[in-house]
């Protein structure tokens, strides 16, 4: 019945609550909550990066790489394998007459690479540095002072296993004798993938000219990748090794295995 | 801590529950963009290149 009474005769009084007295109980009651949200906001926070890392940085990467393959594959543009322009095979058997393109400026492309060991489907943009602005969004990034592809020596490239794209992530599943094509601005370089090794993060050797042999003088043309290993940690590097097989300019069209795959990229499929 | 920010906004309840909202939205934003790409690059958890002095 007073309850009644007071609301009616002191509204003002009573939508403001009474104050709380800070107590020594109180201050260290409120302490501890604090520290209870901090903490579970920041277990929010390590979940919500795990996502990010594991899921988002793919769906970003995945967009702006299929991007980046359109873009280049659509600026240089290719006649179809059965296309009368079609030129011809090109000439696999002068390797002298293989084109090697300047590097262009860091974080410009280079070309597109297809393999389709990793699926029907698989492209991905080659862009010039490894920092992480490159390899961590745009794609497969040559080691700069590498080899350009089809030179003599090591043309070298790094892409993430997991993450960003997971560029690299079916790296082990290369068997020897698979073919990796690259596409440039002067044609198509056919790769045929060797060997495999996991070495430790620190041995650059593996980059080197004649891989292992630092210093050697190269006579052979290679194509070396290097990822993250194990697929979810970065303790080791996975480097997979091919060997360069053949070349055919843009004008003869795509090697017969990416012909459906490009022909769809540059809008004709 | 959290129920003395959502006092802290003014407005009636449907509009301090937009307010935090954008508030969530914001942080989520800044975390996105800044902070865990700031964090991955410092852990090194992903890192795909051999030779320390690549990266950069």
């Amino acid at each position: 019945m007073s309850k009644v009474l007071n609301r009616r005769a002191g509204t003002a009084q009573e939508t403001r609550p009474a104050r709380r007295i800070p107590t020594r109980r109180g201050r260290s009651l409120m302490a501890v909550q604090v520290i209870g949200e901090l903490l579970i906001t920041l277990g929010v926070i390590a979940v919500l990066f795990v996502a990010w890392q594991l899921w988002w940085t793919n769906v970003e990467a995945d967009a702006a790489q299929g991007a980046a393959v359109k873009q280049f594959v659509q600026e240089h543009q290719a006649p179809g394998t059965n296309d009368p322009a079609a030129t011809g095979t090109g000439n696999p058997a002068d390797p002298a007459a293989v084109p090697v393109g300047t590097a262009p400026a860091h974080g410009e492309a280079i070309g597109v690479v297809y393999i389709p060991r990793f699926g029907e489907t698989y492209s991905r943009p080659i862009i010039e540095g490894t920092s992480s602005d490159v390899i961590d969004t745009l794609g497969l990034g040559r080691y700069a002072d590498t080899a350009m592809p089809g030179a003599v020596g090591n043309f070298v490239v790094a892409g993430h296993r997991q993450t960003h794209g997971a560029v690299l992530d079916n790296i082990h599943t290369l068997v020897p004798g698979d073919k990796i094509y690259v596409q440039t601005a002067d044609g198509f370089y056919t790769y045929v993938f060797r060997n495999q090794e996991i070495v430790l993060p620190d041995r650059t050797d593996v980059i080197a000219p004649v891989p292992a042999q630092p210093g050697a003088v190269p006579e052979q043309r290679l194509l070396t990748m290097t990822s993250c290993n194990p697929r979810f940690g970065s303790e080791e590097r996975i480097i997979a090794y091919s060997a360069f097989d053949s070349w055919q300019p843009l004008s003869a069209g795509a090697p017969e295995p990416i012909a459906k795959q490009l022909a769809a990229l540059q809008g004709k499929g | 801590m959290y129920v003395w920010l959502f006092r802290q906004l003014p407005g009636p309840l449907w509009l301090r529950i937009l307010l935090s909202a954008l508030l969530l939205a914001g942080v989520l934003f800044v975390l996105v963009e800044v902070v865990f790409p700031w964090l991955a690059d410092v852990t090194n958890l992903t890192d795909a290149t051999v030779g320390f002095p690549m990266v950069g």
